[in-house]
């Protein structure tokens, strides 16, 4: 995979990770040299928030693979950012050791107050950073992988599949809300202590977990455009806007929908497992259906099939959510209503669509 | 007659021997249903007075029952315990401490008379025997009550162990009584009354008139029995036959019952699935705020009970008109001004109706409140129908059910009947074609989804009359509302029906055994995995015009 043809005349993803790359440098350098107080000083609610913003742009591209490029909404998302967040919280939970609550050296606080006597077996491993990280990884991905290898092969597409990956959140919502799953129930996985030996709450740990934000969305965006521009991402078109034409044609659309929807939801796993010790919490909220459809309107905003519009979506929603909600909260969902209503009529291609015209978006 | 009480308990002091044969001789009396004049009943006071339990025991019988207002003060302060004997002149009061002394009322004129010290106060108690026979008195008392819930109850608390004049008094009651469940009451009672017979037949004869009887005074006398050591074996297994009757009636009962709830949830799905059935079955519109529709047509049932406060049935009735226009007014502004400019795009459909919902959610909220609100039910949809003993419906879970019936079968009629209907039809089936013979089709689209609309505000009426009126409550049923629709095959209203109900009879049969989030959760899979093998739901569309979803 060569960088060059990714980037040629692509002056956005230019930018883009141009940004990254800089605010990789930058960011830490602000939150950790100049003194507290200083104008120049990034306080680390500030990292912590922009490290937030760049995991929703993570997942947001990760859904616009799907959607802007192979034509599918999946409205379950939220599900595979979740179990993502909720892998990585488990890691997070054993590395709590004996200083919860209960000081039990080997169960979570929530298991001791449910009278569990010993770890369940899916609890099993989690204490190492490397299962954790493949379970990030793999748990997201076989769901995917099951789901859309039942999805496709019966030819679930459009609205159907909308409704599925919907209904397929929020039964996995209500079922992460009870407390016999052994996941921490109503409450969730929060507390957390650690990460790999450094205490999850210094400004040092959250700067290094801004970076690998950073650059886990610079090389997302880069593998995607590289997957995109390829002969597969030319199939994965055709599909979008054929698919019978496509499947005429003699490709199975069945298994590049399969892989490039597994794909986007590993990387919607990646996103969660990033964010959650950035935040500090996983709770089933996360799968509330609420949840999925925003990221869908997050890569309308930005503008479909770019990946970087995604990208330029979620961060400006999010930002103007975290402005929003400090100034007029009782008014947040008129405007987040609003802009469902208004991108879709009026921002057909998304923000880049408006500013560029000209834009052939792929 | 006394012998029985004599027997069953032996070692009574003499003096409880004489109660106990005076209570036969009143029992008896009553058992012939005599009625007491108003010189008995002053008689029995001053009987009353002489304070010791045979004195009670026989001014007990003329006092129960008597319309005299002494009578009925002596009654209640002697069962709650503060009856007193007003030394020396034997005079009845009522005695309430107070420091030393006891304020008085006097029982046969109900007036305060001056407090009087400690030691000149006898208290007249009830003896657990005395107790006991005065309810039974009541009981005997309230068979004769004009209403026959009354008599219903009396024969309940006469249930036990009888002893034979109450026995005698039933008997008659049987002969006369013209309520059949009070009838059937006095048999139960009777039957359980011979289970004890020192006569093995009568008792086995008894087990079986108890077979399948499910109250529970029948149902433990039967289980006493069938574990009770001095029960010849005959009768033991007798009794054991009879509860295996009765458990199968009452597990028969409980299928019954799951049924009916889950008919009942299915009604409301189907309620709150037929107007996206509409437009999402004959438009293809994806609508996202069907549920915010619903809960618009909940809060204008609100609105309107908060008009009419006093006119609970009124105001329900007119909800339903009120809801459908409202609605379809509101639904008619969506497509006008949204979604007509979105047709062939489905996913932004989706995503611009999702917003709207939103401000529609955040609208409520902000007008009304954030809060549930609760809507009362008028008197019909109160109480329940008992079908038999131990099965019985509410009347709220019946009258919706029939309502989504109703609806149903309006919806079904105005499209296959009405020239509108024909219309909708049309479009739906060839728009170009539709247009080409003169079909306005942007009217019939705005009127459809309008339909559609209205149908979600009269469901919200029904569903205010189930649960709290609230912001959310209509995100609770979109999900399920979609599941509905694509299960039973877009575009396919008895499907829609069928698979509403279905759904609902599922849910409820799951319930017991997962509880009821799994059940959700697995009813979610189950259709997940069901549309994945049929794509196109339980009734496909079949035909030229069948494409692809």
């Amino acid at each position: 995979m060569k960088l060059a043809p990714i980037l040629a005349g692509n002056r956005a993803g230019q930018v883009l990770l141009a940004v990254l790359l800089g605010a990789t440098v930058l960011v830490p350098l602000l939150a950790l040299v100049p003194a507290p107080g200083s104008a120049l000083h990034l306080s680390s609610y500030t990292v912590t928030l922009l490290g937030k913003f760049l995991c929703f742009a993570l997942l947001a591209l990760s859904l616009d693979l799907v959607w802007g490029y192979c034509g599918m909404l999946s409205l379950g998302h939220g599900a595979f950012f979740a179990l993502g967040g909720y892998a990585m919280g488990m890691y997070l939970m054993r590395q709590i050791g004996d200083r919860g609550v209960y000081g039990d050296p080997l169960l979570p606080d929530f298991m001791v107050f449910l009278n569990w006597d010993a770890l369940p077996w899916y609890w099993q491993g989690f204490d190492a950073l490397p299962l954790a990280l493949l379970m990030v990884l793999l748990v997201p991905g076989t769901l995917a992988l099951v789901f859309g290898w039942l999805a496709f092969r019966a030819r679930v597409s459009g609205v159907y599949l909308s409704i599925m990956t919907q209904a397929l959140t929020f039964a996995l919502m209500l079922a992460f809300f009870r407390n016999e799953m052994g996941f921490g129930g109503n409450n969730g996985l929060t507390d957390f202590k650690d990460i790999a030996g450094h205490p999850i709450a210094e400004p040092a740990t959250r700067c290094v977990l801004f970076a690998l934000s950073a650059l886990a969305l610079a090389a997302a965006y880069l593998g995607g455009r590289y997957l995109v521009t390829s002969k597969f991402g030319a199939v994965l078109l055709a599909i979008r806007d054929g698919e019978d034409r496509a499947r005429f044609l003699g490709y199975r659309v069945e298994h590049y929908k399969l892989w490039i929807f597994t794909l986007s939801a590993m990387l919607a796993g990646i996103a969660g497992a990033l964010y959650v010790p950035q935040v500090g919490i996983i709770n089933p909220g996360e799968f509330a259906p609420l949840n999925s459809i925003e990221y869908a309107i997050w890569v309308a905003v930005g503008g479909r099939g770019t990946l970087h519009g995604a990208v330029l979506g979620a961060l400006t929603v999010n930002y103007g959510k975290t402005v929003f909600t400090a100034a007029l909260p009782e008014l947040w969902l008129f405007a987040l209503g609003a802009l469902f209503v208004l991108a879709t009529l009026f921002l057909p291609r998304g923000l880049l669509g408006a500013f560029r015209r000209s834009d052939t978006s792929s | 007659m006394n012998t029985h009480r004599t027997v069953r308990k032996p070692r009574r002091s003499s003096s409880a021997a004489q109660t106990a044969r005076l209570l036969g001789l009143t029992l008896l009396c009553l058992a012939a249903n005599i009625s007491w004049a108003a010189d008995d009943t002053s008689a029995a006071l001053s009987t009353l007075a002489k304070g010791s339990p045979a004195a009670v025991a026989a001014a007990l019988p003329g006092l129960v029952g008597a319309s005299d207002p002494a009578a009925r003060r002596a009654l209640a302060a002697l069962e709650a315990g503060d009856l007193y004997r007003l030394r020396p002149e034997d005079r009845l009061v009522i005695g309430r401490r107070e420091g030393r002394n006891y304020a008085l009322i006097a029982i046969d004129t109900g007036e305060a008379l001056p407090p009087v010290p400690r030691r000149r106060v006898r208290r007249i108690a009830l003896t657990n025997a005395l107790r006991s026979e005065l309810a039974s008195l009541k009981a005997l008392a309230g068979l004769n009550a004009p209403a026959a819930m009354e008599r219903l109850a009396a024969v309940e608390a006469l249930s036990g162990s009888l002893s034979s004049p109450v026995r005698t008094r039933l008997e008659t009651q049987l002969r006369s009584e013209d309520d059949a469940q009070v009838r059937a009451a006095i048999a139960t009672a009777l039957a359980i009354a011979d289970l004890s017979a020192a006569d093995s037949a009568l008792a086995i004869a008894a087990t079986e008139r108890l077979a399948g009887i499910v109250q529970p005074a029948a149902r433990r006398a039967l289980q006493e029995l069938a574990a009770s050591p001095q029960a010849s074996p005959a009768l033991r297994s007798a009794a054991e036959q009879a509860l295996t009757v009765t458990r199968q009636k009452l597990e028969w009962y409980a299928r019954v019952e799951t049924l009916f709830f889950g008919l009942s949830l299915g009604s409301v799905l189907v309620l709150a699935a037929i107007g996206l059935a509409i437009t999402f079955g004959v438009m293809g519109v994806i609508n996202m705020a069907h549920g915010e529709l619903i809960m618009l047509g909940a809060y204008t049932t609100y609105v309107l009970q908060q008009l009419l406060p006093s006119q609970l049935a009124l105001s329900l009735l007119l909800s339903v008109p009120a809801a459908f226009l409202i609605t379809a007014a509101v639904g008619i502004a969506i497509e006008r001004g949204v979604i007509r400019h979105l047709y062939g795009r489905p996913l932004e459909t989706l995503l611009a109706t999702f917003g709207i919902s939103l401000i529609l959610q955040q609208t409520v909220r902000t007008v009304f409140s954030p809060l549930n609100r609760s809507v009362a039910s008028p008197e019909f949809m109160q109480g329940s129908v008992e079908l038999t003993a131990g099965l019985s419906f509410t009347n709220s879970r019946i009258v919706i059910l029939v309502f989504a019936l109703l609806v149903f079968a309006a919806l079904q009629l105005l499209l296959r009947r009405s020239r509108l209907g024909l219309e909708i039809r049309a479009v739906a089936q060839n728009r170009r074609m539709a247009r080409a013979l003169g079909v306005r089709s942007h009217r019939i689209d705005a009127l459809t989804f309008g339909l559609g609309a209205g149908i979600a505000g009269v469901a919200g009426v029904a569903l205010s009359q189930l649960t709290n009126v609230g912001p959310n409550m209509g995100q609770a049923y979109i999900i399920d509302s979609f599941l509905v629709v694509v299960f039973g095959g877009v575009g396919n209203l008895w499907g829609t029906l069928v698979a509403g109900l279905s759904l609902g009879v599922l849910n409820k049969l799951f319930e017991p055994a997962l509880g009821a989030v799994l059940a959700k959760v697995a009813l979610l899979v189950l259709v997940i995995v069901f549309i994945q093998r049929r794509p196109q739901g339980l009734f496909p569309p079949q035909g030229r015009g069948a494409t692809a979803p």
